[in-house]
């Protein structure tokens, strides 16, 4: 039987939970002996090439490249998750839905801020290779349909370990109180 | 404003920190006072009392921007706050807040533009059973109508002072006294009994009657009470919790109305018990009205030396009692919160342990204590544990108040004992034609007919005593669950990301089915996310889900009747809206399917 397929992408997130994939340390070894990684950032490949099984997804959405993304994610992966909390609500980028407009956001980034240097002019990027920055940063499940949801800032790596092997198996996982409580 | 105005209100606002000693842990006092001085707290404001009190202006901040009735800006010299609580929502405070907003020329949220009246919304002000009501300046205006709202903007206007505003007074409503509301003794009867007999006696009395903690979580009181004097410390406090900010609970505030006698006899008994000098009772500022009424009766007690040094006339036991009020928070009702608001701090629960019984106010051990519990405690003293005991069942000892509201002829204040069903308590509140029953507030649980049969008691049906009748004539969804999310959005302290932000996804999904674009998946995800809820701190968080989940658990038809059918996914993005506004900026025309 073929090793399942998994994928993986940060859409707006800060890579902290691809951090934790990577703090697998080396159970990284025994996860590719379960596994093979398609598109992902542990292995570089920058395009999903084939049908996957499961796809893992960090971070919410806040451009019009991440939808494209994600749509894209859960048209070729059989089982799709949100990874951390950006994912799931939004995160950190969503701060910006309740405070600032597209404008304000654009205007203090990139003219009123006291580190901008060198922008005389007041311009904003608007090269057409940019994604559009959408109205607000949405979580995942607004977009599209999320199977399975693991929570945290970033989630531990013995988290995603049995979320994962939980998956291949086919075996019924435990969520144990512990295993998300940080304080 | 010019110079002498501004040197007239820092001299005020110094005269105000100086009576309180410059003290940094009577922070919410000294804000208190200077909110209802000036009707708002300016950065000068801030800045003089984080200079007087040898704290920073972000430490002053950021307990002024917990507390909703504290404020930055103007909030106008008559200050409207009328509670929004899904009650006063049955009750009519539509037709109200709108009245209000005609009259007074202003939308809620803003000032009228002559600075006179301020509206704003708040959570449930304990006054369910008389509204829909509003707060100004401290005083309640209960039972509004139309046609008083009008009267009530007009006086305003002319400047009326606020104890002439028409239409001021709150009830009390007891509709079923029982022991703890029938007054049998004076506290002094009550106290010489106790401090004739030694403390350890006096906790063994109250562990043979099984007294549980009555707040809702049902903690035995006498248990806390030794782990507390078990503590080596120089000094112990005892706590009252009079914050009853759960949306339907207005017992305590009966209590403090009716017998705040027998509620400070049981600060001193617990006091004594646990060998603290002082009680306070945190009292949130939504009571703030009775403050007059319960420092005459603090007094009446130290001139009867049932308060003071050698209180009760015992030697070395110095003991008194003060009043510590909240600035309008929910999360303050938990013990470790209100013990960080009682210090001058944002009321954000604590990490346990260490517990307050060993790590308490100002770190030193502290018991925290309902107020009927305390009561409870004065009546097991005066009448003994065997007494207590006969009442109610063998596990949950003695009587429940409860307060009951919603779609029923008799709402107030009822006192029963523990074992009575709820088809009993609606028939005795003449409720008809009910729906659905919202036992302990929107922390609790809404249950069906098909559970009218359960008992309340610590072991069936346990209850804080919050109960809310709803109607066969609501929409379940919409006029209950939809405004108890929204509450505890509005109420959470913040500092656990779930409670914060996964609130936020529960009311989006629930709107989301409201509009009628749910799916079965939506539901499943809801009860998916449900152990995410339990990574908050405190109880409060971890319930903050549960007007959603125990809806879907006790009433999932009504979920069901609004969703689609054979389709797997609804999205409600559209693409070409979300970028609207940054190609509108970067001149861009967004790409087929809006990208």
């Amino acid at each position: 039987m073929n090793k399942p397929l998994i994928a993986t992408t940060s859409l707006a997130g800060c890579f902290g939970c691809h951090m934790s994939i990577m703090d697998l340390d080396d159970r990284i070894l025994q996860l590719i002996e379960l596994i093979e990684f398609n598109k992902s950032p542990i292995n570089d490949i920058k395009t999903l090439s084939k049908e996957c099984d499961i796809g893992i997804i960090e971070g919410g959405c806040a451009n019009s490249d991440n939808i494209r993304l994600l749509k894209e994610f859960r048209k070729n992966c059989r089982v799709l998750i949100a990874v951390g909390e950006c994912a799931i609500m939004g995160g950190l980028p969503a701060m910006r839905n309740n405070s600032a407009s597209i404008s304000e956001c654009l205007q203090e980034a990139y003219i009123d801020c006291v580190s901008v240097q060198a922008n005389d002019e007041g311009l904003i990027p608007n090269d057409e290779e940019l994604p559009m920055l959408l109205d607000q940063v949405y979580p995942c499940h607004e977009i599209v349909k999320i199977d399975y949801f693991i929570p945290g800032c970033a989630p531990r790596a013995d988290l995603i370990w049995d979320v994962l092997t939980a998956l291949i198996s086919g075996k019924k996982m435990e969520l144990s109180y512990e295993c998300f409580k940080f304080d | 404003m010019d110079t002498k105005t501004i040197k007239s209100e820092s001299a005020a606002i110094t005269a105000i920190i100086a009576g309180h000693n410059n003290n940094s842990t009577d922070l919410m006092d000294i804000l208190i006072d200077v909110q209802e001085r000036f009707r708002f707290i300016s950065e000068e404001a801030v800045g003089i009392i984080a200079k007087a009190i040898s704290s920073s202006i972000s430490e002053v901040e950021q307990t002024l921007s917990f507390y909703h009735f504290l404020s930055r800006t103007p909030t106008g010299k008559y200050t409207v706050y009328l509670n929004n609580s899904a009650v006063a929502e049955m009750m009519g405070r539509d037709e109200i807040a709108q009245t209000f907003e005609e009259e007074a020329e202003c939308e809620f949220g803003t000032v009228s533009e002559d600075g006179n009246i301020g509206l704003f919304h708040t959570s449930c002000i304990g006054m369910n059973d008389q509204e829909p009501s509003a707060i100004i300046n401290q005083r309640v205006f209960t039972s509004l109508s139309r046609k008083g709202v009008i009267e009530l903007v007009h006086a305003m206007k002319n400047g009326v002072e606020i104890d002439d505003l028409p239409g001021t007074g709150v009830r009390s409503n007891i509709i079923r006294p029982g022991p703890i509301l029938t007054m049998e003794a004076q506290p002094a009867e009550i106290l010489k009994k106790t401090v004739s007999r030694k403390p350890e006696d006096v906790i063994a009395e109250v562990r043979a009657a099984n007294l549980r903690g009555r707040g809702g979580a049902g903690f035995l009181t006498a248990m806390k009470w030794q782990l507390c004097r078990a503590v080596k410390a120089e000094r112990r406090y005892i706590f009252c919790n009079a914050d009853e900010g759960e949306p339907g609970t207005f017992k305590d505030r009966v209590i403090l109305t009716e017998r705040p006698e027998l509620l400070f006899a049981g600060m001193v008994i617990a006091g004594y018990a646990i060998g603290a000098a002082e009680g306070i009772l945190y009292l949130r500022y939504e009571y703030k009205y009775m403050a007059e009424h319960l420092e005459d009766v603090l007094r009446q007690m130290r001139e009867d030396g049932l308060l003071g040094k050698s209180a009760v006339a015992k030697q070395d036991f110095d003991f008194d009692i003060r009043i510590q009020f909240g600035g309008g928070s929910y999360v303050c009702g938990e013990e470790s919160a209100l013990l960080e608001s009682a210090e001058g701090k944002r009321g954000e629960p604590r990490d346990r342990p260490p517990f307050p019984v060993e790590k308490g106010y100002l770190q030193q051990p502290t018991v925290v204590n309902n107020v009927e519990t305390l009561c409870a405690v004065a009546k097991i003293m005066l009448k003994g544990s065997n007494w207590y005991r006969a009442l109610g069942t063998v596990e949950s000892t003695g009587t429940k108040l409860l307060s009951i509201s919603g779609d029923c002829e008799r709402p107030g204040v009822y006192e029963v004992e523990w074992g009575f069903n709820v088809n009993d308590i609606l028939r005795m509140v003449g409720a008809e034609d009910v729906q659905a029953v919202q036992v302990s507030g929107p922390s609790g649980t809404c249950i069906a007919s098909s559970e009218f049969n359960r008992r309340l008691a610590y072991e069936d049906l346990s209850t804080g005593g919050s109960m809310i009748v709803i109607g066969n004539q609501r929409d379940l969804l919409k006029d209950i669950v939809l405004n108890f999310t929204d509450f505890f959005i509005s109420e959470s302290c913040g500092s656990c990301v779930p409670c914060r932000a996964m609130t936020i996804q529960y009311k989006k999904k629930l709107e989301k089915i409201l509009r009628g674009n749910g799916v079965a998946a939506d539901i499943d995800q809801m009860l998916s996310w449900e152990k995410v809820m339990l990574v908050n701190r405190c109880g409060l968080g971890q319930t903050a889900a549960n007007p959603i989940l125990s809806t879907i658990r006790n009433f999932r038809e009504l979920y069901n009747s609004r969703l689609r059918k054979h389709t797997d996914f609804v999205s409600e993005f559209d693409l070409s809206a979300a970028v609207r506004e940054s190609c509108k900026i970067t001149n861009r025309i967004p790409g087929p399917g809006g990208g």
